[in-house]
C-alpha cells in the first residue's frame, strides 16, 4: 500500500505536466480551432532557449526569464503571425499539417545547432525528501505538482473571475456577437498563444531535469498530452486538466500492476473506450453539429 | 607502331597510378540521431579520428581511408535501408550500426554482398547465427554477461536480484544471459523488469524493484535510460548496490544523471578510464579533437578502423573479399600497431578477446577496481 502512495504521488506529478501541455491544446481549439501537432516540441525547446542563455553566461534564474520571455515570442506572438494567421485561410486541416511540419522544422532545428545527445538540465526544486503521513514524498514530485497546480489555477481564475478572462472566454464561444458588444477579440486570441506558449515553458522548465534536455523529447509528451485533452475533453479547460491528471496516474498504476512491458499500451486502450463510449471526453462538452 | 606501344605504356601507367592512389573507401551507417545518439555519435568521432591520423601518416598501403557517414536514425528498418544504399557503392569494409537491432537486420544483406562488417552490437546472439562476415569491436554478451553475473554473486554478496532491461535486443539479450547465470550461481533474481527503449518516467518500475528488496539491482538499458533510471533510483531512496555493464557507468550517462551516478558499478570491455597508455593517449587526442571524454563508442570506432588498417596490412593488399577471412583468428598486438590500444584476438566467430575492466562510479569518475585478463 505504501507503494501505491508513492505511485500516486509521483503519477500526478507526472500528469500535473501533461495538463499544462495539455490545456494548451484546448485553449487554442477553443480559440482559433488551432490543433497544435507542435505542443510537444514546444515544451522542448524552452529548456535549450534556457540552456542557450546558460551557455553564453546567464545565471539560472536570468537563463529561466529569458527562456520564457523569448518562448512567448517565438511560440506564442511568431507562431500565431507566421504560421497560424496565414495558414488559418486556408482551413483546420493545413493548419494541423502546417503545425506536424512545424514539430519536424522544431526538432531537426535543435539536433542541428544543440545537439543529438541529451543534455542534464538543472531543477528548480532541490533534490530531497519530506515526509508526509509517514512516506517520504521527493521535494522534485511535489514541487512539479504544486507548481502545476498554481499555474492552472491562475489560469482557470483569470478566465472565471476576470474582466479579461470573461473577455477571452467570449471571443472564444462567439467571436462575432464578442465584436459587436467591444470585446478585442484578434487581442484576446492572441493573449491565449501567450498564454500556451507561458505554460509549454513552465512545462518545460519543470519536466527537463527528470526527461533531460533532447531535441525529441517533445514526442512522448505532445502525444500524452493530447491523448489527455481527448480524454478529458477537448473544449474544456477542466477536463484536460483532469486528462492530464488521469493518464499520469493510469500511466503508472498500469506499469505497477498490470506489466512494465504493456504500459504504453495502457493509455491508448483508455482513449480508444473514452472515443467510443464518451466521444467529448470525460468532462467535454457535445458540440452540435448542423448539416 | 612504336608510338601505339608507348601511348598504351603510358595509358597502362597512367592508369594503375590513378588506381594506386584511389583512396579506400569505408561506409559507416550509425545512430546520429535519435535514441542512440550518444552511441552513434561517440562511434562516428572515432572513426573520424583514427582516418585522420591514419591519413596523416600516408594511410593504408599508400592509400588514403575515406568513410562516408550515414544516419540510422537509431531505426533498424532506417539502417537496413541505409546499409542497402552504402553496399550500393561498393565501400572495401562496412562499419557500423551500434545497435544489436539494427546490426540483426544489416548483418544478411553485407554477408550477402561479401563484405565484413565491424559493428557496435553487444547482443549475444548477433555472432551465434554463423554469419562469416561480421566482427565485433566490443565483447559480446555471452562474453560479459558471466562477468557480471560472477561479480554480482561472489562479490556483491548478493541472494537476491533485482533485473530491470531494456526491451529491445540489446536488452533482451543480455538479460536472458545474464538471468540463466545467476541462476546457475544460485543467485535468485527477485524482480524481472522490461522497460521500454526512450522511457521517461522510472517511478513505477524502481518501485516494484523497492517492493522487491533486492540485495543487489543489475541495470540494463541504454544510455539515457540508465541515467533516468539512476535518478529514479536515487530518488526512491534505493540503497541496493547497483550493477550494469558498460551503458550504466559511460561518461554521458554520469553527466546526466549527476549525483545520482556514484557508486554505480559496471563491467566495461573499454573505457577511457583503463589504466593503459595507449587508452590515456586516445582519450587526450580525441577530447582535444571534439572537446568532450568520449566514452566506450569512441572507442569502439577508433578501433574498428584500426582493425581495418591492421588486416589491410597483414594481406598486403585491399581485397574486400578476403579481408573477413584474414580478420578470423588474427591476433593484432599493440606492440605492432597502436591504434589497436590493446592485444586483441578475434574468433572464428568474429568474436573479440582482450583485456575488460570493473568500474565503479566514484564522485563523477570512473575509477577502474580491477582488470580482468584476456581470456586466450
Amino acid at each position: 500500500m505504501s507503494n501505491l502512495f508513492d505511485l500516486l504521488v509521483a503519477g500526478l506529478a507526472t500528469g500535473a505536466i501533461y495538463a499544462l501541455v495539455a490545456v494548451g491544446f484546448t485553449l487554442l481549439w477553443q480559440t482559433s480551432q488551432t490543433i497544435n501537432f507542435a505542443q510537444g516540441e514546444f515544451v522542448m525547446l524552452p529548456a535549450f532557449l534556457m540552456l542557450a542563455a546558460m551557455h553564453a553566461g546567464a545565471p539560472f534564474w536570468l537563463a529561466i526569464i529569458l527562456g520564457i520571455l523569448l518562448s512567448m515570442i517565438l511560440l506564442g506572438l511568431g507562431f500565431k503571425l507566421l504560421l497560424v494567421d496565414p495558414m488559418m485561410r486556408h482551413g483546420v486541416l493545413p493548419l494541423a499539417i502546417a503545425t506536424m511540419a512545424l514539430a519536424i522544422g522544431l526538432k531537426e532545428a535543435v539536433k542541428q545547432f544543440f545537439s543529438a545527445e541529451a543534455s542534464p538540465f538543472p531543477s528548480i526544486v532541490p533534490t530531497g525528501d519530506i515526509s508526509i503521513l509517514g512516506h517520504a514524498v521527493s521535494l522534485q514530485s511535489i514541487g512539479v505538482l504544486v507548481v502545476a497546480i498554481v499555474a492552472v489555477f491562475g489560469l482557470t481564475a483569470l478566465l472565471n473571475r476576470t474582466s479579461l478572462g470573461h473577455q477571452m472566454q467570449a471571443a472564444a464561444q462567439n467571436p462575432t456577437v464578442a465584436r459587436i458588444i467591444g470585446v478585442p477579440v484578434e487581442r484576446m486570441i492572441l493573449l491565449t498563444f501567450l498564454i500556451n506558449a507561458f505554460l509549454v515553458a513552465l512545462a518545460s522548465l519543470l519536466i527537463t531535469p527528470i526527461y533531460l534536455a533532447k531535441f525529441s523529447s517533445g514526442e512522448v509528451l505532445g502525444q500524452a498530452a493530447f491523448i489527455a485533452a481527448i480524454v478529458g475533453g477537448f473544449n474544456q479547460v477542466r477536463g484536460a486538466i483532469a486528462g492530464g491528471l488521469l493518464i499520469g496516474v493510469l500511466d503508472n498504476l498500469a506499469a505497477a500492476y498490470i506489466s512494465t512491458q504493456y504500459r504504453a499500451a495502457v493509455p491508448m486502450i483508455f482513449l480508444i473506450a473514452v472515443i467510443l463510449f464518451r466521444p467529448q471526453g470525460l468532462l467535454g462538452r457535445a458540440e452540435e453539429r448542423t448539416v | 607502331m612504336k608510338s601505339t606501344l608507348l601511348a598504351g605504356a603510358l595509358l597502362a601507367f597512367a592508369t594503375a597510378t590513378s588506381v594506386h592512389a584511389q583512396a579506400i573507401k569505408l561506409a559507416n551507417v550509425a545512430e546520429l540521431s535519435g535514441g542512440g545518439a550518444t552511441v552513434g555519435t561517440n562511434w562516428k568521432n572515432g572513426i573520424d579520428l583514427a582516418i585522420e591520423e591514419i591519413n596523416a601518416k600516408g594511410g593504408v598501403l599508400g592509400r588514403k581511408l575515406e568513410v562516408s557517414h550515414a544516419d540510422s536514425q537509431s531505426n533498424p528498418g532506417v539502417a537496413r535501408a541505409q546499409v542497402q544504399k552504402a553496399l550500393d557503392a561498393e565501400p572495401y569494409v562496412l562499419l557500423g550500426p551500434g545497435y544489436s537491432g539494427s546490426v540483426k537486420v544489416t548483418a544478411p544483406l553485407a554477408a550477402e554482398a561479401g563484405i565484413a562488417q565491424i559493428m557496435g552490437g553487444e547482443a549475444a546472439e548477433l555472432t551465434q547465427a554463423g554469419n562469416k562476415f561480421l566482427f565485433r569491436t566490443s565483447f559480446g554478451q555471452q562474453s560479459s554477461m558471466p562477468k557480471v553475473a560472477k561479480y554480482i554473486h561472489d562479490e556483491m554478496k548478493a541472494k537476491t536480484v533485482a533485473v530491470v532491461w531494456v526491451n529491445n535486443d540489446f536488452g533482451r539479450g543480455g538479460r536472458d544471459v545474464v538471468v540463466k547465470e545467476l541462476d546457475r550461481l544460485g543467485s535468485k533474481v527477485v524482480a524481472d523488469l522490461s522497460t521500454e527503449a526512450g522511457q521517461a518516467d522510472f517511478a513505477a518500475d524502481v518501485g516494484k524493484i523497492k517492493a522487491a528488496n533486492p540485495d543487489a539491482v543489475f541495470v540494463y538499458l541504454n544510455e539515457e535510460e540508465s541515467a533516468r533510471i539512476l535518478k529514479e533510483l536515487k530518488r526512491q531512496g534505493v540503497t541496493a548496490p547497483l550493477m550494469g555493464e558498460t551503458t550504466l557507468i559511460g561518461q554521458k550517462v554520469i553527466e546526466l544523471a549527476g549525483d545520482a551516478a556514484n557508486g554505480a558499478r559496471g563491467h566495461v570491455g573499454l573505457t577511457t578510464d583503463a589504466p593503459v597508455d595507449l587508452i590515456k593517449a586516445f582519450r587526450e587526442k580525441f577530447s582535444k579533437k571534439y572537446n568532450y571524454v568520449p566514452d566506450h563508442n569512441g572507442l569502439k570506432g577508433y578501433l574498428a578502423v584500426y582493425m581495418v588498417k591492421a588486416t589491410t596490412e597483414k594481406m598486403g593488399k585491399v581485397d574486400p573479399k578476403k579481408f573477413a577471412e584474414t580478420l578470423h583468428g588474427l591476433t593484432i598486438k599493440a606492440a605492432d600497431e597502436p591504434g589497436i590500444l590493446m592485444d586483441v584476438t578475434f574468433s572464428d566467430t568474429g568474436d573479440i578477446d582482450r583485456q575488460s575492466f570493473l568500474v565503479e562510479v566514484v564522485e563523477g569518475k570512473q575509477v577502474v577496481k580491477q582488470v580482468l585478463p584476456k581470456v586466450k
